[in-house]
């Protein structure tokens, strides 16, 4: 296991030096002169060249990645190009608002898809399966940011019953209790319209399992042997179709994230998605190039993490 | 069709009974007619202006009438047409971006399932990478850094979503490639290329169709939400992502639903309908059943 382990961790160590390779050269792809907003318009060519000079960015390229990695390291993402704010600190700011979000979002869609799934492949070719089959499908094939537009369109702007867009009501002044429910209020549409897609993926996902499952020796054994079926079912299919659905947890981060960026700016939620829309419209690319290379981290993370649960919950990936 | 009794014969028979995928075919049909055919169905040009009859003011989000029969944009534009011609746009990202990743994935699953060793840890962590940033991050980045044009959606969808194409075909590749015939290839001393383009390519081919069809009802998403983020299709070309743009103004997605209620089902739509054929597809070619 610890072999396994040590392994899993050492085939990440390229991968994450390509993630900062790749960002890196994607920043320095990117158009326009870090120094063309900080300096005085009067200033000398030669005094500019100096600056350059001074800020390294005359180095070779290999000089500046290790000065890039070195600063990345301590947390520092550099200045944003108007207002010199501080990259990292703006993204400490929004941050933990899209961990809330994506993570509401996380655990809906397992605890909404699993069950889905699992009814579905019991029912197997009932009107019911049929049904919840397509209805996946539906979730699976609508674009998340008309499915965003409707929810707000019907639940918001129609019904009234939840609010159109943004994290809190700021004009309440809500503490305690009270601002906790307001948070939540504000949380529902659009940790629903982002995990959709994934209830949609988990749900075809466990039941193709059970009905892999189903199919085993082990499950006939227990039929021959008298079981009842409900403790077939649940005891002894259940649990193993569940063991392939843990690989789902590291494939759904990317995918999550990736859907913050649309939920947050639909729905005015102020996370990192949001943030990054405001980067590119003003064009920030130290920002997006942060984004990238945090998000793609904590991807990396991710993966890691449900690579080394699988073996644990399924002994025979181990070697 | 097929010849008799063939794998694709019965392929094809498994297909033509699965009334959700002919269902899905028969609308897909529909979306790709309507794209080849975009100037003889749509009313107007899609970029033409219209005008308030009399004065000289945009006639803008008119209501639906005989005239407009889902109204005009916020441009004066009639929404009909651009929906149809946006149909084109939609297709031809989709298909050119399908066909990028596709050969990318094809030829580095192929390279590596076959080769294995350096080549494939190679391969393979730079799966690895480019997984691990989430696809509209990277497709954001790539189209930021260059000027956002339609061949810039269509080569970053392309360069970002070849590695399930390129892990599909390596797991392909070994299990065939421990198969007797490919052993009995080598022995008659069969050249690698020989062996993987005539003895291993045929014989993985229809998972490769069941991905392609996937693949192009991912692209059809990715290409509309970078539209919609305003990074993908740029106006005045119609697409059925950035025509979804106007709803982010609340007068126009609480009183106007005619202008983007339309654009979004569509893309349901074909999205679903090309699932049902990825789906028919992958049961079709299930010969277990």
């Amino acid at each position: 296991m610890l072999k396994y382990i040590a392994k899993r961790l050492v085939m990440s160590i390229p991968v994450i030096i390509g993630i900062t390779i790749l960002s890196f050269g994607i920043m320095k792809l990117s158009p326009g002169d870090p120094l063309a907003n900080f300096v005085n318009p009067s200033i000398s060519m030669e005094d500019l060249e100096a600056s350059r000079d001074a800020l390294g960015l005359n180095d070779p390229l290999h000089v500046q990645y290790f000065k890039w990695i070195g600063e990345v390291v301590r947390g520092n993402f550099g200045y944003t190009y108007s207002g010199n704010h501080q990259i990292s600190a703006l993204i400490m700011e929004r941050l933990p608002n899209t961990i809330i979000l994506t993570l509401s979002a996380f655990v809906l869609s397992f605890v909404v898809g699993i069950p889905v799934g699992v009814i579905a492949a019991v029912k197997k070719n009932s009107r019911l399966d049929y049904s919840l089959t397509f209805l996946s499908l539906v979730g699976v094939a609508i674009p998340s940011f008309f499915f965003g537009l409707l929810v707000i369109y019907l639940f918001a702007l129609v019904l009234g019953i939840f609010p159109s867009g943004g994290m809190e009501n700021i004009r309440a002044g809500y503490t305690g209790f009270a601002y906790f429910t307001d948070i939540l209020h504000h949380l529902i549409l659009p940790a629903i319209v982002l995990s959709l897609g994934n209830i949609a993926s988990v749900s075809r996902f466990t039941r193709s399992n059970m009905l892999d499952v189903l199919k085993e020796d082990y499950i006939r054994t227990a039929r021959a042997k008298g079981l009842r079926n409900k403790v077939i079912l649940y005891k002894h299919a259940f649990r193993n179709a569940l063991i392939p659905v843990v690989t789902i947890f590291g494939l759904s981060i990317p995918f999550l994230f990736s859907g913050a960026y649309i939920t947050e700016s639909i729905f005015n939620w102020p996370g990192m998605g949001q943030l990054g829309i405001k980067a590119i419209q003003d064009r920030e690319y130290g920002i997006i190039m942060a984004l990238n290379l945090i998000t793609a981290t904590l991807v990396l993370l991710g993966n890691l993490t449900s690579d080394i649960l699988y073996a644990v919950v399924d002994p025979r990936i181990r070697n | 069709m097929f010849k008799k009794n063939s794998f694709y014969d019965f392929a094809y028979r498994r297909f033509t009974r699965n009334r959700l995928a002919v269902i899905g075919f028969a609308v897909t049909l529909f979306f790709v007619i309507m794209a080849l055919f975009a100037p003889l169905i749509a009313p107007h040009e899609p970029s033409e202006f219209f005008f308030v009859e009399g004065q000289n003011v945009y006639d803008k989000y008119a209501a639906p009438s005989s005239e407009h029969l889902l109204g005009t944009d916020s441009l004066g534009r009639d929404v009909f047409s651009r929906l149809v011609y946006g149909a084109r746009v939609t297709m031809m990202v989709a298909l050119l971006a399908v066909s990028i990743s596709t050969v990318i994935g094809t030829v580095i699953g192929l390279l590596s399932g076959y080769f294995g060793k350096i080549i494939d840890n190679i391969f393979m962590r730079l799966v690895d990478i480019v997984i691990s940033f989430p696809v509209l991050f990277l497709l954001i980045s790539i189209s930021t850094i260059m000027d956002p044009s339609i061949w810039i959606v269509i080569f970053a969808i392309g360069f970002v979503s070849w590695t399930s194409t390129a892990r599909l075909v390596r797991a392909e590749v070994l299990r065939v490639k421990e198969l007797d015939y490919i052993a009995a290839a080598r022995a008659c001393g069969t050249s690698n290329l020989k062996i993987i383009v005539k003895h291993i390519l045929p014989n993985i081919l229809a998972p490769i169709m069941v991905q392609v069809t996937i693949g192009t009802a991912q692209a059809i998403l990715m290409e509309a939400s970078l539209s919609f983020l305003g990074v993908g299709v740029q106006q005045p070309t119609p697409s059925w992502g950035n025509m979804l743009m106007d709803a982010q103004k609340l007068l126009v997605l609480r009183d106007m639903p005619w202008i983007w209620i339309p654009p979004g089902v569509v893309n349901l739509l074909l999205v679903l309908a090309i699932y049902f054929v990825g789906d028919g597809l992958r049961d079709a070619f299930d010969s277990r059943q």
